[in-house]
């Protein structure tokens, strides 16, 4: 693996490889020292065009697990607000010897163009750009979803017949849309609940059933309730009347969770808007893989750094036959 | 093509209950040990040991999984290669003396990788090594406790190890370099 810039055309077999590292990584994170000494020497820089913390942090927590030196690269502050143009900060990045970019950015297909550009030799993580994808997301609520229904059992398995709804927000959701296809891939059910104003025009061509009530999609009993981040900062456009409106008819509420199976998680990417899109019952119930999905968020990006860094930089797969010989 | 076969399944077993024999000996009995194998055939052989120590001695000897792959100091060098599973028995490893079982010892860069896969997990009493097969060549000053066969052989020469758990079959070849 090169770069992970989205989950559309990632395959069914690396995305069970990321998961089935992110297990291994996930137990080292047991351990009385954490720290591993595998990506020494490397250099992992976060460059966040648009304001994040947790996926910030989380990515640097983990380089900094696997040893990797770490340089945080945001916009604000820097020279980035200056006006200065992608290719200069990667080119500047370059001649530093980033070995690893993890990149978010306001703009769709943003990693796509860094990665494409011949700007730099570094691999290309994709930490969100615009309302196109967030991969590592999608990876980290499907490691939860894996964890939570199968345990220990969980290596090497996909998610062939999980019924995951999504409800929220899903015309601008990169998480939404990064969730559709990694699902799919792995044989889960997909369904979106959104009001219409907030479904976007081609969804019918995407691998996901679309209803636009939440009773129903309850009643439904899946597996996992997927409640997306009504993103305020998004909505320059009357999409829904008021907040308590949405909060009524799309948000899961206590009355909602009862009816919920008990087997069934809810899940939430964070940051939460209590009281809007999920109630604080929902958000605190041993249901919610709210903590979990934080948790995971480390293993599966260092699984990722992994897996982009810790080879020789041709790439290939695995040669067990070097086992016999060490 | 020269490939010779050096142990035999009878062999491997007899090697195996020696080794389990050395360990009780050297240990005066089977308290604290801990057996942890490397994947992916020292884990076999590690469980292997285990229940013939637990056969000899009577007592329940704890075994688990040491994947050493993120220790590894050539992981720049190769291809990027997925890690196995590790389990380390509940009881941890601290103060327990941890027989490390591998297939076959080489350069030593793998047990030098365990060493610090070790570090990280517990600080044992004692940390021992047991092999199937030594073929020299060591790059480390690392030397086995308990060796199943000394196999002197050139360095370009290949050594197979098949266990049944693993590969279905059960024996260790060695293979010419005029392959």
């Amino acid at each position: 693996m090169r770069h992970l810039l989205d989950t559309k055309t990632l395959s069914r077999a690396d995305a069970l490889e990321i998961l089935d590292v992110a297990e291994d990584m996930a137990d080292t994170q047991q351990r009385e020292v954490k720290k591993l000494p595998t990506l020494r020497g490397k250099t992992v820089v976060n460059l966040f065009f648009e304001d994040s913390t947790r996926t910030r942090i989380s990515f640097e927590a983990a380089a900094k697990r696997l040893s990797a030196d770490v340089i945080n690269f945001s916009a604000k502050g820097s020279s980035l607000s200056k006006g200065e143009s992608l290719q200069d900060t990667a080119q500047t990045l370059q001649a530093m010897g980033a070995d690893a970019v993890v990149i978010r950015h306001g703009a769709s297909g943003a990693s796509r163009t860094l990665a494409t550009s011949g700007w730099i030799t570094a691999g290309v993580v994709n930490a969100g750009d615009g309302t196109h994808e967030h991969p590592t997301q999608a990876l980290l609520d499907a490691f939860t979803i894996r964890k939570r229904r199968f345990g220990g059992g969980s290596r090497g398995r996909d998610l062939s017949g999980v019924k995951v709804t999504i409800v929220g927000d899903i015309l601008h959701s990169r998480v939404a849309r990064s969730n559709v296809w990694l699902l799919d891939t792995l044989g889960a059910e997909v369904t979106l609940v959104a009001p219409p104003t907030l479904v976007p025009q081609d969804v019918s061509a995407w691998p996901a059933r679309v209803i636009f009530d939440l009773d129903d999609a309850v009643a439904a009993e899946p597996d996992a309730l997927m409640v997306l981040r009504i993103q305020l900062e998004r909505m320059n456009a009357a999409y829904f009347p008021t907040e308590r409106e949405y909060s009524r008819r799309w948000g899961l509420d206590a009355r909602r969770l009862e009816v919920l199976p008990p087997g069934s998680m809810v899940m939430h990417p964070g940051p939460m808007n209590r009281g809007l899109e999920i109630s604080a019952e929902a958000a605190d119930s041993p249901r919610s893989t709210v903590l979990d999905q934080v948790t995971n968020g480390v293993s599966v990006r260092m699984a990722v750094l992994y897996l982009l860094l810790a080879g020789e930089r041709a790439g290939g797969p695995a040669n067990d036959e070097r086992e016999d010989a060490s | 093509m020269s490939t010779r076969t050096v142990l035999h399944e009878a062999d491997i077993a007899r090697a195996l209950t020696r080794i389990s024999h050395e360990i009780l000996e050297s240990n005066r009995g089977p308290d604290g040990l801990v057996i942890l194998g490397i994947p992916t055939r020292g884990v076999a052989l590690a469980n292997r040991i285990a229940t013939l120590i637990s056969e000899f001695s009577g007592t329940v000897v704890p075994v688990g999984a040491l994947d050493v792959t993120m220790y590894r100091d050539d992981l720049h060098r190769n291809p990027t290669r997925a890690p196995q599973p590790t389990s380390i028995p509940a009881g941890g490893i601290d103060g327990a003396v941890v027989v490390l079982v591998d297939d076959v010892l080489f350069s030593g860069r793998s047990i030098r990788a365990a060493l610090d896969a070790i570090q990280d997990i517990g600080r044992p009493a004692a940390v021992r090594l047991a092999t199937l097969v030594d073929r020299g060549h060591r790059q480390l000053p690392i030397r086995p406790d308990f060796v199943g066969k000394n196999l002197p052989s050139s360095s370009d020469e290949r050594v197979n190890v098949r266990l049944a758990e693993v590969d279905g079959e059960e024996f260790v070849t060695i293979q010419g370099a005029d392959s």
